[in-house]
């Protein structure tokens, strides 16, 4: 992506929409590492009086691109912005990162023709596909199979990767920005990956119910300490 | 580019003329004068009067196809690249993406007109379906949404241009049905103020939309007896003129709303909150009884439902009543 920290709003700066914005923290620990903001701000995650709200929002953290939480609306808006981009001879990109269970929202596939009809060759839908949703397994919801041949019969260039590789991910998003169509990037995931014990496993969607013992697993598994964390919030932490 | 200058509707429209049609010569007045915006359609352009736009400007033009959701939210998405976005679509549609209004339009503080044509009972023959009579409720509830029901098709023409002007997101309903002239040139629309269109010491009678002129023959029949109404064109609902209806209340002492809408959440709300906060007085409302409508033809209907001058001066007589009671 092309973007500038010290100037979040360079016009000509690629954008990217968390549409799937309950991933919040996500997108904020990356951003914080990126130099948007400093990393202490983190402790003031979903707390009263501090800029980081729970989902997304451009009204209280100006580099955030719009504000997501309901589900299939990030899609549109992340469309909408390449509309208005390409309306303006800008030739940025725009990146959109949408959930598996996101997808049987009505308006996605909305936003899927729309896409396809304006050909947004700009445009570059990235799927989470950990199979997982909030009440359990996609399969068992509602079936969103057999997807591949979904989103390449709506016009899109479709492209499937594992999405734990950060050189599949590195050449995907290049392979996207050659083509002239809208792009599709099934990332294939594991939800939890990294934390054994919730790898796979519906339950911890949305779950922040930790014990200790839980939390110090956790960040064993991730080849990380407690102590180093607080360390990072605390501003010691230089890179 | 804004050239800082915006002309005056050149015509006033014919006797057949209605505030859709008003809103798209509007469309094609300001980008004559150098305003910069686009328009979304979800396949209904013949309708909310945008066709005059697309003719005019093709390449300022999106269609979106049925799909109001995705319209809104894109407009939300479109607007954030610095160029103010006319979403059009029939009311009823437009509720369909009230959630995306309220998120990435409104939440987002985007720079979108959410502007509906055919609301209320005004709709006629297309029956219950279509017949929106919710929407000020619905768009008046959002956080920082502004909410505008122009009265004829001259004030439609200025408050289009108005709400241009205004940076922020803005809900317009327009109209269906050929609409009476009510205003001349030199009529001013600011957002947020209401207009008196006729004094009298009795009663006030505060409308919007198609109401407005239901209002002014309602005032000539309480005249004939002896009955002096002060006729209230109220076209923003959102933020409420309060200062004119404190005003209302300490010159006439009790009031009638008029529109074409549920009582319940739009106008006659509006002015009861303000009311009972600042000035507790008498008010009547006049308006579609938390039901649904049917086909008709518009005046059909608007008896039936108990929305004409005739209804109106009922219901201030009732007004001035409890008034007098209550001293
Ligand atoms: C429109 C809407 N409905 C419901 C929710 C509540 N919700 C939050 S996350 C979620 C599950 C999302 O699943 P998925 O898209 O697969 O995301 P991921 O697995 O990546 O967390 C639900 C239902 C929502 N945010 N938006
Ligand atoms: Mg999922």
């Amino acid at each position: 992506m092309r973007y500038d920290p010290a100037n979040p709003e360079w016009p000509e700066r690629d954008r990217l929409v968390l549409s799937k914005g309950h991933s919040a923290p996500a997108l904020y620990a990356v951003a914080a590492l990126s130099g948007m903001f400093a990393v202490q701000q983190l402790k003031g995650f979903r707390k009263l009086g501090h800029s980081l709200q729970g989902h997304p929002h451009v009204g209280a953290t100006p580099w955030v691109e719009t504000s997501t939480g309901s589900l299939g609306q990030g899609f549109s808006a992340a469309l909408g912005m390449a509309l208005g981009l390409r309306h303006q001879g800008n030739l940025a990109r725009v990146f959109v990162l949408l959930g598996d269970g996101e997808l049987q929202e009505g308006e996605l596939w909305e936003a899927m023709l729309c896409g396809a009809h304006f050909n947004l060759g700009k445009l570059c839908a990235i799927l989470d596909y950990n199979k997982l949703q909030s009440d359990d397994y996609l399969a068992k919801v509602l079936a969103v199979e057999p997807l591949a041949d979904k989103i390449r019969s709506f016009g899109w260039h479709l492209q499937e990767i594992d999405g734990h590789d950060p050189s599949a991910i590195q050449t995907a998003l290049e392979t996207a920005d050659r083509c002239d169509t809208p792009s599709f990037i099934i990332a294939h995931t594991l939800k939890g990956k990294g934390v054994g014990f919730m790898e796979g496993r519906p339950e911890w969607h949305g779950s922040v119910k930790l014990s200790d013992a839980d939390l110090s697993q956790a960040l064993t598994d991730l080849g990380a300490s407690p102590s180093e964390i607080d360390g990072y919030l605390n501003g010691h932490w230089s890179n | 580019m804004a050239t800082g200058q915006t002309s005056t509707p050149e015509q006033i429209g014919s006797s057949g003329d209605t505030l859709r049609e008003a809103f798209g010569r509007a469309l094609v007045r300001l980008a004559k004068d150098g305003r910069d915006f686009v328009v979304f359609d979800a396949d209904v352009a013949g309708g909310t009067g945008v066709h005059r736009f697309r003719a005019a400007h093709p390449d300022r033009f999106y269609q979106f196809g049925i799909a109001e959701q995705n319209m809104v939210a894109a407009a939300g998405g479109f607007a954030a690249t610095g160029i103010p976005v006319f979403a059009t679509t029939f009311a009823v549609f437009m509720l369909r993406a009230l959630e995306q209004a309220r998120l990435s339009v409104a939440y987002a503080k985007r720079d979108v007109k959410l502007v509906a044509s055919h609301p209320g009972l005004d709709v006629g023959p297309d029956g219950g379906s279509a017949q929106c009579l919710e929407d000020l409720a619905a768009f008046r509830a959002i956080p920082g949404m502004v909410v505008v029901a122009p009265a004829d098709p001259y004030e439609t023409e200025l408050a289009t241009a108005a709400i241009l002007e205004y940076q922020g997101p803005v809900y317009m309903r327009t109209g269906r049905s050929p609409s009476r002239r009510l205003f001349e040139p030199g009529h001013r629309f600011e957002l947020g103020r209401g207009q008196i269109l006729r004094e009298g010491p009795d009663v006030s009678l505060i409308a919007c939309g198609v109401e407005v002129a239901r209002a002014l023959d309602a005032a000539d029949i309480l005249a004939t007896e002896g009955i002096g109404a002060r006729v209230v064109n109220m076209p923003t609902i959102k933020p409420l003129d309060r200062e004119l209806i404190v005003e209302c209340a300490e010159k006439t002492g009790c009031f009638v709303t008029a529109e074409d809408h549920n009582i319940h959440g739009g106008l006659g709300a509006a002015v009861a909150e303000c009311l009972a906060e600042l000035a507790p007085s008498p008010v009547e409302f006049i308006g579609v009884r938390d039901s649904f409508g049917e086909s008709g033809e518009p005046e059909e209907l608007a008896e039936k439902y108990r929305l004409t001058a005739p209804h109106i001066v009922q219901a201030a007589k009732a007004a001035i009543v409890r008034k007098v009671l209550r001293k």
